[in-house]
C-alpha cells in the first residue's frame, strides 16, 4: 500500500482543495495516469499515480488539505483487471462541483444526481456526439466544440443538424429561464475565487488608490493593424492586436516614470530596472494574471506570441505558479466584454494599474472641425503613496502620445526630434 | 480591363463547380478555359466519354454473350464502332453544354485560352489566334488538372503509342491491345475493346492490379477479368514500345529478368496522371510546387501565396473527379469566410469495368499496418436474390469494422452496381455507424444493396441470413 500524498507545489502555498478525482474509487491505475485534480490559489494541477495498482480514496472532492496530507492509498499488490478501459475511467464523479462556470457552460440543474444503477445503462457509445457533416460546418461556423453539444435528437449521442442549430443558437442566445423561479443555488467558493476576492480587498484597503483617465485616438494604429496586419500574421504566425502596442508604449512610459514601475516593501521603495507586464485574462474559472516577462526587451511579434500563449493556457487552466508571480505593472483590457470606461483595482504589490476600453467612433474636434475619429478611454488606477499625481498623469499622457504617434515607439522619442537634439 | 472577386482557371469539375458556388456566395467569378470547350478532362476525355463507351460495348458484350441465357436469340449481330465513337461524341457536347449553360445561369463570365499568371492578382488569358487580355482579381483558384503520366523510354506517337484521351476517339478497335498499367484506366479501356472483340494484354510492374484498392477487390477482379479472356502479365517491368507500321512491340522484363516481347497493334499508356501546370507561369505569383509537380497547399487549400488557391489533380491526394468537386466547393466557401470540411478518408473510389469495383475507408492492409483490431464481413452477390434474377453473380461486399466498437471502418465491393452501392458505406462511415447499425436498417428486397445488409451482419455477430 502505498500514500499519495499532497505534494508541495509552491513555497508560498500550504494549502489546496481537492476539486475532483479523475478516477473512481476502487479503479486500477497505471502508474503516472491523473489521479486528482488539486486547486491552489493560483492554478489547478493533476496529480498523477506514483505506481501502478488499485486506489482507495481517503481525502473527499471538496476537502481543503495541507501539503503533505494523504489524498488516497493505492494498493500495488492488488491484480490488474482484464478488462480496464481508458474511457471509463474519465467518467467525472457524480458529486456537487464546486466549480465557478461560464453561464454559457452551466448545465441544468436536474443532470446533477444520477443513481449507481443508472449510470450502467448510460453507457457511452463510440460515436457520441459526433456530428454529422452538415452539423460540423454550423458547429465551427458557430465557435462550439462538439463536445459542448447536447445531442438529443441523433442516434448513439450523435450531433444532427437540428442539435447543432439549437447548440449555436443557444450559444448566441442567453439560455432560457424558468419563468418566476425562485430558486438558488449554493456552491462552494473556489479556492481561486477565494484568493480573488481577498486581494482585492487588501488592495482597496491597503492602498491610497485613485484613478487618472484618458483618451486615445486610435487612428494611428488602426491603420498599422490594416495594412500589415495581414503580412504580420503570415510571418509570425500571430495576429497583430491592439495588446502588443499598448504593451510597448507602458513599457517606454515605465521606464521614464519609475514609480509607476516601483513596489513599496516595509519602508523601502523597490524600482525595477524591466517590465514585467500582468496581463488580465478572463478564463472559465475567473481572473487570472500571468505575467509577460521582459515586455521591454520584447518585440511586438514577441509580445503578441506571449499573449496568445498564456490566453490559451489560462483558458485550459495550464497556466503554471511561475507565469502567474511577479509583474511589476498590469493591464486589464475591460473593453473586450464592451466596457466604456472603468476604475480597475491596483494588484499587489504593485502600484498601478492601466484600464483599456472599448474603441468606439466618436465625433472629436480636430483643427477646428469635427471628425469621426476611433476613440478609446483610458484608466490609470495608481497607489499614491508612492506615486504623485503629476507622475501618473504625465505618464499617462506619455502612454497616449506614444499610441498616437507609434512611430515615437521605435527609439522612444520622436526621430525628427531625436535628431535635431530637441 | 475587368476586376473579379475570383479567377478559376480550369474548367473540369473542380473548376466548373467552385465557379458555381462561388457564384452563388455573391462573388464576381470568371473561368478561364484553354479549350474551346467546358469540363476538362473528366468531361472531355476521362469519365463521362470512358463510361459511354463502356455503356456502348457492354450493351454488345451482353447481346453477344448474355442474352442468349435469357432466351433472347440473335441473328447477324453486328456493331458500328464509328457510331459508338459518334455517340460518346454526342455525350461529350450535350455535358458540355450543360457546363456552358451552367456559367451562363450563374452569371460567371467565360473565357477562352490559355491562362497565366502576370502578378498574384493579374491573369492573362491568350487565345489560339495569339490575342492576349488581361483580368484583374482578388482571388484566384486554380483548378488545371492532371495529363498522362508520360514513360522516358517510351515515345507516345498517339498513333500507334497511345494514351487514354487517343484510346477514346480511335477509328477502328485494335486486333491486339497492349496496356500498360493495371490501374482503374487502363482496365476500364480494356474492358471496352475486349468487349468488342480486340485481344488485350495488360502489363504490370506489379504482382496485382488496381494496387490502391482493397487486396481482395484485386484479387477478385483479376479473376474476373481473367476468366473474361483478359490477359494479364503482372510483376513485369516495361522497357520500351517499338512501332513499326501498324505494329507495336512492347519489351518487358519479367520478375527473373528475363526478357519478354509482345506484338499487338496498338499500344495504351495508362501509368497514372501528373499534374498539370504547363503556361500557368507559377512563377510570375512566386508559386511553389513540389517534386512531383502539385502545387504546394496547407489544409485549406491555400497556396504559400495568400488568396490563391488550388484544387483537384494539381494538389496532393487522389485523382478524382468528386475529389476535386468536393475541394472547389470547400475553396469557394472558405473564401466566403464559411468553415466547411472534407473527409478525405471517405472520398470513395470506382472502377467502371464489369463487375465494377468501388471502395471507401480503410482496406485491410491499412488496418493491419495501424494495428487496429478489426473484424470482416463479407458476403458473396451470388447468394442474392436479385443477383441470380439477372445473372450478375460475381463479386461480393466486404465490410470492415472496429472489433471493440462494431464501427465501419471501410468498404470494398466488386459486383453490379458496386459504383452505385459504395455510397451507401460513405454514408455510414460519415455518420460512423456501427456494422449493426447497417443490419437493423430494412434494405429493400430483392435489391444488391442487401448484400451490404448482410456483410454487416456478418461482421456484427456472424449471423447472415442468407448465407
Amino acid at each position: 500500500m502505498t500514500e499519495l500524498k499532497v505534494p508541495s507545489v509552491a513555497e508560498s502555498i500550504t494549502e489546496v482543495t481537492l476539486s475532483k478525482y479523475l478516477v473512481k474509487d476502487g479503479d486500477y491505475v497505471q502508474l503516472d495516469q491523473p489521479i486528482c485534480e488539486l486547486e491552489t490559489d493560483k492554478a489547478s494541477q493533476e496529480i498523477p499515480a506514483t505506481i501502478a495498482g488499485v486506489v482507495k480514496f481517503v481525502a473527499k472532492e471538496g476537502e481543503d488539505l495541507k501539503v503533505g496530507a494523504v489524498i488516497c492509498n493505492i494498493d500495488e499488490s492488488a491484480k490488474k483487471p482484464e478488462e480496464t478501459k481508458a474511457a471509463e475511467v474519465k467518467e467525472p464523479k457524480v458529486e456537487k462541483k464546486a466549480e465557478v462556470k461560464k453561464p454559457a457552460e452551466t448545465k441544468p440543474v436536474e443532470e446533477q444526481p444520477k443513481t449507481e444503477e443508472k449510470k450502467e445503462e448510460t453507457k457511452q457509445s463510440y460515436a457520441a456526439n459526433t456530428p454529422s457533416p452538415a452539423a460540423k460546418k454550423i458547429l465551427d461556423e458557430g465557435n462550439v466544440a462538439a463536445k459542448d453539444v447536447k445531442a438529443t435528437t441523433g442516434v448513439s449521442g450523435r450531433i444532427t443538424k437540428e442539435d447543432a442549430i439549437n447548440a449555436v443558437r443557444a450559444k448566441a442566445n442567453m439560455p432560457q429561464k424558468e419563468a418566476f423561479s425562485r430558486n438558488e443555488r449554493m456552491e462552494k467558493m473556489s479556492r481561486l475565487r477565494k484568493t480573488i476576492s481577498e486581494r482585492l480587498v487588501y488592495s482597496k484597503n491597503s492602498t491610497a488608490m485613485l484613478t487618472t483617465f484618458n483618451e486615445v485616438d486610435m487612428t494611428a494604429i488602426n491603420a498599422i493593424r490594416a495594412k500589415y496586419g495581414d503580412t504580420f500574421k503570415k510571418k509570425y504566425e500571430v495576429n497583430l492586436g491592439m495588446m502588443s502596442f499598448f504593451a510597448k508604449a507602458c513599457c517606454l512610459a515605465l521606464e521614464k516614470f519609475a514609480s509607476v514601475n516601483a513596489y513599496i516593501d516595509e519602508g523601502n521603495i523597490v524600482y525595477h530596472d524591466y517590465c514585467d507586464i500582468s496581463i488580465a485574462v478572463s478564463t472559465p474559472k475567473g481572473l487570472v494574471v500571468p505575467v509577460i516577462r521582459n515586455a521591454e526587451s520584447l518585440s511586438l511579434a514577441g509580445i503578441e506570441k506571449k499573449v496568445k500563449e498564456l490566453a490559451i493556457k489560462g483558458r485550459d487552466g495550464l497556466l503554471t505558479m511561475d507565469e502567474m508571480t511577479g509583474g511589476t505593472f498590469t493591464i486589464s483590457n475591460g473593453g473586450v466584454f464592451g466596457s466604456l470606461m472603468s476604475t480597475p483595482i491596483i494588484n499587489p504589490p504593485q502600484s498601478a494599474i492601466l484600464g483599456m476600453h472599448k474603441v468606439q467612433d466618436r465625433a472629436m474636434v480636430i483643427d477646428g472641425k469635427v471628425e469621426v475619429r476611433p476613440m478609446m478611454y483610458v484608466a490609470l488606477s495608481y497607489d499614491h503613496r508612492i506615486i504623485d499625481g503629476k507622475e501618473s498623469v504625465s505618464f499617462l499622457v506619455a502612454v497616449k502620445d506614444f499610441l498616437e504617434n507609434p512611430h515615437k515607439m521605435l527609439l522612444g522619442a520622436d526621430p525628427v526630434e531625436l535628431l535635431i537634439e530637441l | 480591363m475587368s476586376n473579379y472577386n475570383v479567377v478559376v482557371i480550369g474548367s473540369g469539375p473542380g473548376g466548373y463547380v467552385a465557379a458555381i458556388r462561388c457564384a452563388q456566395l455573391g462573388m464576381k467569378v470568371a473561368i478561364v478555359e484553354k479549350y474551346s470547350v467546358l469540363g476538362g478532362t473528366c468531361t472531355n476525355v476521362g469519365c463521362i466519354p470512358s463510361k459511354a463507351l463502356l455503356d456502348s460495348s457492354e450493351h454488345y458484350h451482353n447481346a453477344e454473350s448474355v442474352f442468349a441465357g435469357h432466351g433472347i436469340g440473335t441473328t447477324r449481330l453486328s456493331f458500328d464502332f464509328g457510331k459508338m465513337i459518334a455517340r460518346k461524341a454526342g455525350v461529350v457536347k450535350s455535358n458540355n453544354d450543360g457546363i456552358a449553360y451552367l456559367m451562363k445561369k450563374n452569371k460567371i463570365d467565360v473565357y477562352t485560352g490559355l491562362g497565366s499568371f502576370v502578378t498574384k492578382n493579374k491573369i492573362a488569358i491568350t487565345n489560339d489566334k495569339g490575342e492576349k487580355q488581361e483580368i484583374e482579381t482578388e482571388k484566384v483558384i486554380i483548378a488545371t488538372g492532371s495529363k498522362p503520366t508520360k514513360l522516358p523510354f517510351i515515345a507516345v506517337d498517339k498513333k500507334r503509342v497511345i494514351t487514354s484521351t487517343e484510346a477514346l476517339t480511335l477509328t477502328e478497335v485494335p486486333e491486339h491491345l497492349i496496356i500498360i498499367g493495371g490501374g482503374v484506366i487502363g482496365l476500364e479501356l480494356g474492358s471496352v475493346y475486349k468487349r468488342l472483340g480486340a485481344k488485350v494484354t495488360v502489363v504490370e510492374f506489379l504482382d496485382k492490379i488496381v494496387a490502391t484498392m482493397d487486396e481482395d477487390i484485386s484479387k477478385e477482379m483479376l479473376r474476373i477479368l481473367r476468366k473474361d479472356g483478359i490477359e494479364f502479365m503482372l510483376s513485369h517491368k516495361v522497357t520500351g514500345a517499338v512501332v513499326q507500321g501498324n505494329e507495336v512491340t512492347v519489351s518487358a522484363e519479367n520478375k527473373n529478368g528475363e526478357k519478354v516481347e509482345v506484338k499487338g497493334d496498338y499500344c495504351l499508356v495508362a501509368v497514372g496522371r501528373v499534374p498539370y501546370t504547363d503556361g500557368l507561369a507559377l512563377e510570375n505569383a512566386n508559386l511553389k510546387a513540389d517534386e512531383k509537380g502539385r502545387i504546394n497547399v496547407d489544409q485549406y487549400l491555400e497556396t504559400n501565396v495568400p488568396g490563391i488557391y488550388a484544387i483537384g489533380d494539381v494538389v496532393r491526394g487522389a485523382m478524382l473527379a468528386h475529389k476535386a468537386e468536393e475541394e472547389g466547393a470547400f475553396v469557394a466557401e472558405t473564401i466566403a469566410g464559411q468553415k466547411p470540411h472534407i473527409n478525405y478518408n471517405m472520398i470513395p473510389g470506382v472502377c467502371y469495368t464489369w463487375p465494377e469495383a468501388a471502395s471507401v475507408g480503410a482496406t485491410e492492409a491499412d488496418l493491419k499496418k495501424n494495428g487496429t483490431a478489426y473484424k470482416t464481413g463479407k458476403f458473396p452477390f451470388r447468394a442474392l436474390g436479385r443477383a441470380r434474377a439477372s445473372g450478375d453473380l460475381d463479386g461480393f461486399v466486404k465490410v470492415l469494422a472496429s472489433k471493440e466498437t462494431d464501427e465501419i471502418l471501410g468498404v470494398h465491393i466488386v459486383g453490379a452496381r458496386a459504383a452505385d452501392l459504395i455510397i451507401e458505406g460513405v454514408v455510414a462511415l460519415e455518420y460512423r455507424a456501427s456494422a449493426e447499425d447497417i443490419s437493423r436498417m430494412s434494405h429493400p428486397h430483392p435489391t444488391y444493396t442487401e448484400a451490404f445488409k448482410e456483410a454487416c451482419l456478418i461482421a456484427t455477430d456472424n449471423r447472415a441470413l442468407n448465407m
